[in-house]
This record gives structure tokens, C-alpha cells and sequence, in this order.
């Protein structure tokens, strides 16, 4: 499986939701009412840089005033700085097609949505994910800092008119990747000091077949690598930025389509929280090891055990545990282990990233490189299957 | 968790705790005016056990035209100090506005950041123009001067709603200025931190650091 695959990306680059635009119907000053707008959202796109394809179908129709643009799914105002795709993976439980959104052109509700004055709002909020998403991986912001003017306005160009060839050229002198099967950056100078001094060579990764040893040569002057445990951290360490919003369905749910809508953000719990990568005892990290450091609660690996009456007990207990490593897993039957589930535990309905329900033991450095967003964030959409009432109220 | 002698200006979540017990303790002893913090720990479905989830809580901070500030200590802290009622009634005016300051850990910059709203008596949201005329000189020059502290408006990481902060992005940098680069040594628990930090931040936004809190650095 390649690391990177440029098809991959530019399947994702190439997602768009197709989307119905009704005029909230307060503003609407003009019998008939205007036709609602058939427009197509990028889904790594934001919902603010569709108002200038958007407008021109209703500005007969506004009241008089200044424009304040703001969107709502089924009365829930949608957060701008969220890109499209994510907000219709996890508001759409069942995939709804074209989806059916509201504008608004007055009354912004301040206290629900910070304010957005339009693209320049937007680009500032992309660039401070950037920073952040630069800061998991490196330790600083300083390579976003120091892009040229020119450079940021190109890369934030490219994103708003869905030039793939054009982000990636600028983005790849940010060095914030590929991520390596093995889960090592592959960065032409992976090691960055903490202070601008020689950067170290790395002089070759040996893996023979059978024993995956690593072995790295390192030649440094940074004073910041002062120890093999330095080296150490920062090679077989690494962190990697996700987004995750979940949301918990009622465990009687048969069917997705049936999950009463959202009607408050207070429903979604939102964890901005990156994953820490490890190489897992010569195998590389799956997409399911990596969600296990995120909510280890939810993708526990050794599910608690029911014994039947009068069943194999004990035998059956032991030879799950030494299949729990190996057993694959289906796509929405996430932690669900034939012959060991526990009842009582929270299990994962399932998982949406861009629009897809991955496979839970694809190597993560695969999800990462593939599925990221241009802000280099994993924005992941988590659908739990809550049993107990007072993991409802959450 | 870089070598002890090239920290890097950041602090762990379980040192985070930590730190949150020794503030919370410090600004008891410092005797201020201002209420007490509170920790208020948030659950989250499935990382139920993490170290960090949840914020700081200082509320109901009364503010005057940035020349007096009274507090009015409520039922939202421990402490039912008897408040004097004349006082009280006397600065109710129009013009009297009301902060809330919270501190909740950022996991991605592994820094505390600050989280403040301000209202009219009224319950109106301040709007920032508001809030900066309400801020001291000093508070002025800091957020112009420095390039590493400005205030924006965010979603609260708990409370899902938009809150004025203090952008992390340059936090570890001026604490590991400031600190050292061997504070591990000198305090292998990161007590101090956050009244460290407190005791910057807070000058960016006005607020009134009791001497106490200096002292211990």
C-alpha cells in the first residue's frame, strides 16, 4: 500500500456535497419566494466562501441592511471554521443528498457563532489550524510564520479554488510530512532543532525482512539532542493532529436515518487532541490503535467478558484474548467481537472520515496522509451507540 | 517530556492538575478581593479518565470604568464573605460591567489558556470594543507591544460558545523566557506554572494579580 497516494488525494480534494440553499424565510421580501440555490461545497471548503455563488440568487429577495452570512442545518447554525465535509458527515447521519441548508443574511447569533466577516476571517482561522496543526507536529509554529506573504496568499488560493497541484507544491516546503508506514516522519530534515543550528543527517533506516531493526545514524550538532533518549523521542515519537467530533445515537437505533436530528452543539462532543505515535511492537498503528488513544473507553481492545452459563468460560475467554490482536474487524461492526462482547460497554456504530467508513485496521499513517484536510488536521466523525442513560445526557 | 535541560515552555496534563491545586491554593492565601477558582471538571463520553478535562472558574467579577473593581462573592464559591450591602447597592449602576475568567489546558500547544466574557448588568454581552475600554493602560500597551498576545474569540473548548481568549500559540515560548530553561529542575512538578502564566495573562486583560501570587514564584 503506498503511503501516499496521490490518487487518494485527489479523490478527496475532488469531494463535494451537493447542496440545496433555501433563503430563511423571515428574509425572504418577494412573492413567490426565490427558488432555493443548487450549489456544489467542497468538502474540504468552508460554508463563508460559497456566499459570493450563493447571493446572487437571493439579493432581489433581502430585506434592506447590511449583510451578516450565516448558515443553519435544521435550525442548528453551522460553525463556519468547520470545513464542509465534516460538517456533513456528522450532521447527516444518514447522508442526505442534495442537503438541504438554510442562509441567512441578518441576525447573526453572536452568541452561538463567533463572528465571520467574509473570506478574510475564514483564511485567518485556516492559518491559525495550520499553526496548531504545525505546532503537533514539529513543536512550534515557526514554519507557517515564516511563509511569505506571497506563499500563505497562494496556499490559502489554492485551497478556495481546489488547486491541488498548487497546495501541494507550497504546502510540501512546510515539511510537515508524508508519515511513514513505520510511523516515522519522512521529513528531508526530520529533526528539528529547537535552536536554528545544523540540521542532522539521517544516514539510512535498515529493515530486514524478518526482524524489523531500526537503525538510525544520527549526526547532530544541535545542542537540543543531547542524549540517546532525545534522538530517541524524536524519531520514535511523534504526534499526529486530529479533530474528533463525536456523537452519541440511541443503542435502539436500526437504522442511521432514524437519528433525531441535531439541535444544539452541546450534543456533540468535540476533542481537539493529537494522537501520540508509537511504533506498536514492530507492527505499524492502526486507524483502531490510534482512536484507542483518543477514547479508550469506546475502542477498547480487550472487551470486558460475559460468561454463559455452563459454556467453555474460561477457554473460550483466553482464546479471545490471544485473537484480539488479529481478528478483522467489518466495517460497522467496529468493536463487536462475536464470541467476547460485553453488553454493557459503549461500542462505536462507526467512523466517517471524508465521507468515508474506513476499515479499522488500515495503517493510520495511510488514513493520515490520505485523508487530512488541508489544514493538516484528521477531522474524524465518531457515531457511538450509547446504552446507559447517562452517557445520553453527555 | 524533553530532557530536563531544554524545556520547552510546556506542561503535561497530570502537571497541569497539579498546578491548578497549587493556584487554587495560592490565591486563598493572597487574600484578594476577587472570588476564589473553581475547578469544574467536564466528562467526556469514552475519555472519561484523562488527566486536564475541565476548566477553571473565576466569575462574577464586578468592574467599574477599569478605575475600581468590587467583588461580589455569590454562591458559586465555597466562601459566603458578608458583603458589604451598602457598597453594593451604591456601584450598581448602568455602567457596571461583569466578568468571567476560566483556564482550561490546551492539549495540542500543552499550555493553559485563558478564556474571559464580560456582560452588562443587564446580562448584554460586552462586545470587544467594550471590554477594551474597560482594560487598564498597562493592558493596552501589552496587547499592542507584544506580538505573542492577542485576543480573539473562540469556541469555549467545554461550553460550546464563543468566548473572548488570549491565542496559545506563543505561550511556551515567553514561559520558557521567563521561567528558564531548567525550571524542570527547580520545580519538577510544574507547581508554579500557572500562577506564573496568571500572572502575565492576566495583566493583558486587566486583571488584578494579588501580591501574594508574585511572591511564591
Amino acid at each position: 500500500m503506498e503511503v501516499c497516494s496521490e490518487e487518494a488525494v485527489k479523490y478527496v480534494w475532488e469531494g463535494a456535497i451537493p447542496l440545496q440553499v433555501h433563503l430563511h424565510e423571515s428574509e425572504v421580501t418577494t412573492l413567490p419566494p426565490p427558488p432555493p440555490a443548487l450549489v456544489l461545497g467542497s468538502r474540504i471548503g468552508y460554508f463563508p466562501l460559497l456566499v459570493p455563488l450563493i447571493k446572487p440568487y437571493f439579493s432581489s429577495a433581502l430585506p434592506p441592511g447590511e449583510d451578516t452570512v450565516w448558515f443553519d442545518y435544521n435550525g442548528l447554525p453551522l460553525k463556519w471554521y468547520v470545513p464542509v465535509g465534516v460538517l456533513f458527515d456528522l450532521l447527516c447521519a444518514e447522508p442526505e443528498r442534495p442537503w438541504n441548508i438554510t442562509v441567512h443574511f441578518r441576525g447573526y447569533p453572536g452568541e452561538v457563532l463567533t463572528p465571520c466577516e467574509g473570506e478574510d476571517s475564514v483564511k485567518w482561522s485556516y492559518i491559525n489550524s495550520l499553526k496548531e496543526a504545525s505546532y503537533v507536529i514539529t513543536g512550534n509554529c515557526k514554519n507557517v510564520m515564516n511563509m511569505s506573504q506571497a506563499d500563505q496568499f497562494d496556499l490559502w488560493q489554492s485551497l478556495v479554488k481546489g488547486n491541488m497541484d498548487g497546495y501541494l507544491r507550497i504546502s510540501s516546503r512546510l515539511k510537515l510530512g508524508p508519515l511513514g508506514e513505520d510511523c516515522i516522519l519522512k521529513r528531508s530534515s526530520s529533526l528539528q532543532p529547537r535552536q536554528a543550528t545544523d540540521e542532522p543527517e539521517i544516514v539510512g533506516f535498515n529493515r530486514p525482512t524478518q526482524i524489523r531493526t531500526p537503525v538510525i545514524m544520527v549526526y547532530t550538532r544541535d545542542p537540543s539532542v543531547a542524549s540517546i533518549c532525545d534522538a530517541y523521542e524524536l524519531f520514535f515519537k511523534g504526534r499526529i493532529p486530529v479533530r474528533l467530533y463525536l456523537r452519541n445515537v440511541d443503542d435502539n437505533l436500526e437504522d442511521l436515518e432514524d437519528a433525531p436530528t441535531i439541535d444544539s452543539w452541546e450534543r456533540i462532543s468535540y476533542i481537539n487532541r493529537a494522537v501520540e505515535i508509537h511504533k506498536e511492537g514492530g507492527n505499524y498503528m492502526t486507524l483502531k490503535h490510534a482512536m484507542r488513544t483518543l477514547l479508550p473507553e469506546i475502542f477498547d481492545e480487550v472487551p470486558m467478558l460475559i460468561h454463559e452459563a455452563g459454556a467453555e468460560g474460561n477457554h473460550e475467554a483466553d482464546s479471545c484474548f490471544a485473537d484480539s490482536e488479529t481478528v478483522s474487524v467489518t466495517r460497522n461492526d467496529l468493536v463487536e467481537e462475536t464470541s467476547c462482547t460485553n453488553q454493557q460497554s459503549n461500542k462505536a456504530k462507526l467512523i466517517r472520515i471524508q465521507g468515508i467508513e474506513p476499515d479499522l485496521d488500515i495503517p493510520f499513517s495511510w488514513v493520515v496522509n490520505n485523508l487530512k484536510y488541508p489544514d493538516y488536521f484528521l477531522h474524524i466523525c465518531v457515531f457511538v451507540r450509547a446504552t446507559s442513560p447517562q452517557a445520553k445526557s453527555t | 517530556m524533553a530532557s530536563v535541560c531544554h524545556w520547552d515552555g510546556t506542561l503535561s496534563p497530570s502537571d497541569f492538575d497539579s498546578s491548578v491545586s497549587t493556584l487554587c491554593e495560592r490565591w486563598r492565601e493572597a487574600n484578594t478581593d476577587l472570588p476564589q477558582w473553581l475547578w469544574m471538571p467536564c466528562h467526556m463520553a469514552g475519555a472519561s479518565s484523562c488527566n486536564a478535562m475541565g476548566y477553571l472558574a473565576m466569575e462574577n467579577v464586578y468592574h467599574q470604568n477599569a478605575k475600581e473593581e468590587v467583588s461580589c462573592e455569590g454562591s458559586i464559591s465555597g466562601d459566603m464573605e458578608l458583603v458589604d450591602d451598602a457598597t453594593l447597592v451604591k456601584s450598581y449602576k448602568d455602567d457596571m460591567h461583569v466578568y468571567d475568567y476560566h483556564i482550561a489546558y490546551n492539549f495540542n500547544f500543552r499550555v493553559p489558556v485563558l478564556y474571559f466574557r464580560g456582560y452588562q448588568c443587564d446580562g448584554c454581552p460586552l462586545k470587544l470594543g467594550d471590554i477594551e475600554k474597560d482594560l487598564p493602560a498597562y493592558s493596552l500597551n501589552v496587547l499592542r507591544e507584544s506580538k505573542w498576545t492577542f485576543i480573539t474569540q473562540e469556541d469555549h473548548p467545554y461550553l460550546h460558545r464563543p468566548w473572548y481568549t488570549l491565542h496559545p500559540c506563543g505561550t511556551n515560548d515567553w514561559m520558557k523566557s521567563m521561567l528558564g530553561r531548567d525550571m524542570p529542575n527547580k520545580d519538577p512538578h510544574m507547581l508554579h506554572y500557572i500562577s506564573a502564566w496568571l500572572s502575565v495573562v492576566g495583566q493583558a486583560v486587566g486583571l488584578r494579580i494579588p501580591l501574594g501570587l508574585y511572591k511564591s514564584l
